[in-house]
């Protein structure tokens, strides 16, 4: 038997510990981690697509709907210029990589979606809450200005405070209600977005409102977060659909 | 009894000696009642209080916990007498913390959902006082059999206490119990509201608060003097 309290073998114990604990865990790693990666790649998919269809989708459908709906997509710059680059796309895009480019570089994905007549754009989005990412999909109707539906996600916002973001309370106010929907364009045609604001600093009855959703009470720097990421994606879709001539398609850019 | 069970301990091994000695068993029952981590020796507390909305989610948390006690308690019985006594905490910390990871890559490639729900949780195994308090406390100093026995014992003690709480908050706050709705919507049409309270933190303290009193009017042993 060693000396189990000489320096020397205290050092072995430890640096062997260690190296056999690093191998355990590269190994499982490397034994999970494709499974993990399936798993958030299915559930990107499902969000894309209950942006777009006002529903939730089942994971295991999510592979085949997103191929069947979801029938082209782009990449853009925040100016609203097409990116092609063949290496990647719309759908591979890591927007936590994205979003630390910087304003000039950043690529904005958006995906197009098509049931029939049909037809919503859904921009993904990324930003920046309390404690760490927020990210979310939003829906665009096909006239480029109603919004129809948004969901939202946090990596580590506080429970009951900012994480009431990916609630239904929250992402409700972003579907269209009693014919009252959330619109990106003024009533005098200028872009205005969605912002969150504080409940009740935007009266509901007031022309206003359609661009404003209603903050977390206490969690203002998770709302004020979601609401940049909202203004900043939003902006680069208009820019890219003015650009684009999205309208050409046959739809008109604005509704009065 | 316990004259009984000092003379079994002492004495070489005999070839009769059954499979679970009453002293084994001691080993797992007593956690459940008379020592029970969480509401005698009140260890654990936080996940507790954090994971036990639903019942789903605290379910998960009771198997990782148990994973990483028993496989913890094991490697550390077995390493009992190789470990300097110098470095022993940060040798129990290393390989709870390895076991952690192992059921957080796990749950996150098997279970993603929960994985997401628990979160920040799994990685608070290793900081939860149930696990390094029975490693330091018993299998540093017994061989691993019992020390399993030890260790899946305080997991079962500190499982029955987060699914019994976790029960309570999910009925009363969601009406519901693993995700199925429970109160027919009836009951909501006539008026009743889930009650919020249950959703939120202090509801466990409560609750856990209410088991301790239970328990303790039920336990005479828990007793105190005074």
């Amino acid at each position: 038997m060693p000396n189990t309290e000489s320096n020397s073998y205290t050092i072995l114990f430890s640096a062997i510990l260690v190296v056999a604990v690093g191998v355990l865990l590269t190994l499982v790693f490397s034994w999970t981690n494709p499974s993990y990666l399936k798993s958030v790649e299915l559930e990107k998919r499902q969000n894309i697509l209950s942006a777009a269809l006002g529903k939730s989708v089942d994971r295991e459908q999510a592979e085949s709907m997103f191929d069947q709906y979801i029938t082209d997509m782009a990449m853009y710059t925040a100016d609203g210029a097409l990116i092609e680059d063949g290496s990647e796309t719309a759908f591979t895009l890591n927007q936590a990589k994205e979003v630390k480019k910087g304003a000039d570089e950043e690529r904005f994905p958006m995906f197009k979606f098509q049931n029939g007549d049909t037809v919503r754009y859904v921009l993904g989005m990324r930003g920046t809450g309390l404690w760490g990412p927020v990210w979310g999909f939003i829906a665009i109707e096909s006239d480029l200005n109603t919004v129809f539906n948004a969901n939202f996600d946090h990596k580590s916002e506080t429970p009951g405070l900012g994480a009431e973001i990916k609630t239904d309370m929250f992402e409700g106010q972003f579907r269209p209600k009693d014919g009252n929907a959330k619109a990106l364009y003024g009533d005098d045609g200028s872009f205005k977005g969605i912002r969150v604001e504080k409940t009740g600093k935007v009266p509901q009855s007031s022309a206003e409102y359609q661009h404003v959703v209603d903050g977390i009470s206490g969690g203002t720097i998770t709302s004020n977060g979601v609401s940049d990421m909202l203004q900043k994606y939003l902006q680069a879709f208009t820019n890219y659909a003015e650009k684009n001539g999205l309208k050409t398609q046959g739809q008109a850019l604005l509704v009065d | 009894m316990s004259a009984e069970t000092t003379v079994q301990e002492q004495a070489p091994k005999a070839p009769s000696k059954p499979l679970f000695t009453a002293k084994d068993r001691k080993l797992i029952t007593d956690p459940l009642d008379d020592d029970n981590p969480i509401t005698v020796q009140v260890l654990g507390i936080c996940s507790a209080l954090a994971v036990t909305v639903q019942l789903k989610p605290a379910l998960f948390l009771c198997m990782g916990v148990l994973f990483v006690m028993v496989f913890g308690s094991a490697t550390i019985s077995l390493l009992r007498n190789l470990v300097p006594s110098r470095v022993r905490i940060i040798v129990q910390l290393v390989v709870v913390a390895a076991l952690v990871t192992v059921v957080d890559l796990a749950l996150k490639a098997l279970a993603y959902d929960v994985s997401k729900e628990l979160s920040v949780f799994v990685g608070l195994i290793i900081t939860n006082c149930i696990v390094m308090g029975r490693l330091e406390a018993f299998a540093l100093a017994n061989k691993p059999g019992p020390s399993i026995l030890d260790a899946f014992g305080n997991a079962l003690g500190y499982s029955v206490i987060l699914i019994i709480v976790a029960i309570f908050r999910e009925f009363f706050g969601s009406g519901s119990i693993m995700g199925f709705n429970l109160i027919p919507q009836g009951f909501y049409d006539m008026g009743y509201v889930n009650n919020g309270l249950f959703i939120l933190p202090p509801m466990a303290l409560i609750l856990v608060g209410i088991i301790i009193w239970v328990q303790r009017s039920r336990n005479k042993k828990l007793i105190e003097a005074n």
